[in-house]
């Protein structure tokens, strides 16, 4: 599959073939430019291949109608982006609303969901986004992604923009999340250490090709060229060491 | 007070006000058409800037061979001093939007329609409230122009106290037409507050 936006010279992604599994946590990870979030954005047809296809079940995604499609994917952006005319709950339950459910079964799920991200609904519902740290607008984020229950979920870079200790708790709350509910995540990144702490299975990414895919150990062990090598670095073995704990002790 | 004074003061209302929902009816839509196609969108702000620049007065004598004497004109030249707020201020509004928040409404699943309506014309709302408040409070004051050419309204009182050299009529008309003014601006300020995010 690949991307060429017009007016490009050089194809944004080009020649890819992935199949990610259902369940699985996906990493895509590569330096800035690299194609990754172009990628992920061909998933919700944000952005439209310009040769290949991608299934999602089996099924061609431009087969289905778009919008439709991406109420059926949670999508969650380093930028939040919140609707700041919305309370939390309204942002919640965006979608869920575009699917016309009835208001009390959206009420409840809003709940259950804010439960899930570990924010009070008593205390957080009837908030603005104004009034909330940046951990926790990208709880609410998060939230609204899950709220009509998704079987697939695209994270861009989403914890990129908040400090390194509300971001390693971010981590893992989403890793919980992924345990609890199974949710396909395919998930961008440019941070090594984020890719080996949360993937089942990283996909390095350079200059809008695959370079490499495994799970992580993999990756770290075998790098399958120089560009992988210098990405994981020299700290490799430390990496390798860290991968050896569960993630919950961490 | 007099039926006279009521009449005149219903008759300004009714230029103003048609002045201003001529030209929001024009304005909104227009704005919101171009803003996000850089070409119409370059063409309309000039218009506006243009708009900006024509005193009102040029504009009656202009259109008096054209639209004669009266309402008609006068309309005209108002809705043509309104229109320069709502162009600029809707279009601010529309492109303050974060592309962000617009990201994230395609990424929910939202129709062009529903972004439109659901997130990013609520979002323009108190920028396109400034606007039209602004030119409201503008054709409110201008609107006494139209006495020259047979308009009506509290602009009759200042020109036939300037003619007569009757001071307390040409004060009577110049207050009021002050008063309608703060009026209109305090209304549209409490509005537009309450709009605001």
């Amino acid at each position: 599959m690949g991307v060429r936006y017009a007016n490009a010279s050089v194809p944004a992604v080009h020649d890819v073939d992935l199949a990610i599994e259902a369940g699985q946590f996906a990493v895509l990870l590569g330096p800035s430019g690299c194609g990754k979030s172009t990628l992920l954005r061909t998933i919700n047809r944000l952005v439209e291949p310009t040769s290949g296809t991608l299934l999602i079940d089996g099924g061609d995604v431009r087969e289905r109608d778009a919008t439709e499609l991406r109420r059926g994917i949670g999508y969650v952006i380093q930028a939040v982006g919140l609707f700041p005319h919305y309370t939390v709950a309204q942002n919640v339950g965006v979608v869920p609303k575009l699917l016309g459910w009835e208001q009390v079964r959206i009420d409840a799920r809003v709940d259950e969901l804010l439960r899930l991200i570990r924010l009070d609904p008593a205390r957080y519902r009837d908030r603005k986004p104004r009034e909330l740290s940046g951990g926790e607008a990208q709880r609410v984020g998060v939230a609204r992604a899950l709220a009509a229950q998704p079987r697939v979920l695209l994270m861009d870079e989403p914890f990129a923009a908040v400090d390194a200790i509300v971001r390693a708790s971010l981590q893992d709350e989403i890793a919980r999340v992924h345990r609890e509910l199974g949710t396909t995540i395919v998930f961008v990144t440019h941070d090594v250490d984020e890719a080996l702490r949360l993937a089942d299975r990283i996909v390095v990414m350079n200059a809008g090709h695959v370079v490499q895919t495994g799970p992580p150990a993999e990756i770290l062990e075998h790098p399958a060229d120089d560009f992988v090598r210098d990405l994981v670095g020299v700290d490799a073995e430390t990496r390798r060491l860290a991968l050896e704990r569960p993630l919950i002790e961490r | 007070m007099s039926a006279d004074f009521i009449a005149h003061v219903g008759a300004h209302v009714a230029l103003a006000g048609s002045a201003l929902v001529l030209a929001l009816a024009i304005g909104i839509p227009l704005a919101g058409m171009a803003a996000d196609r850089p070409l119409p969108r370059g063409l309309l702000l000039a218009l506006a800037g243009g708009f900006r620049v024509i005193p009102s007065l040029a504009i009656l004598t202009l259109a008096l061979p054209l639209l004669g004497l009266g309402f008609r004109p006068a309309l005209l030249a108002l809705v043509v001093l309104a229109l320069p707020p709502i162009l600029v201020n809707t279009d601010v509004g529309l492109r303050a939007v974060p592309r962000a928040t617009l990201e994230a409404a395609r990424g929910t699943g939202m129709t062009e329609r529903q972004i439109g309506t659901r997130v990013r014309w609520p979002l323009a709302l108190p920028v396109v409230a400034v606007g039209v408040r602004t030119a409201a409070v503008e054709v409110i004051a201008s609107a006494t122009l139209a006495a020259f050419i047979g308009g009506g309204g509290l602009g009759d009182y200042i020109v036939g106290g300037l003619q007569t050299a009757n001071l307390p009529e040409l004060v009577l008309g110049a207050v009021s037409v002050a008063a309608l003014a703060l009026l209109a601006d305090a209304a549209l300020g409490y509005a537009q507050r309450r709009l605001a995010v």
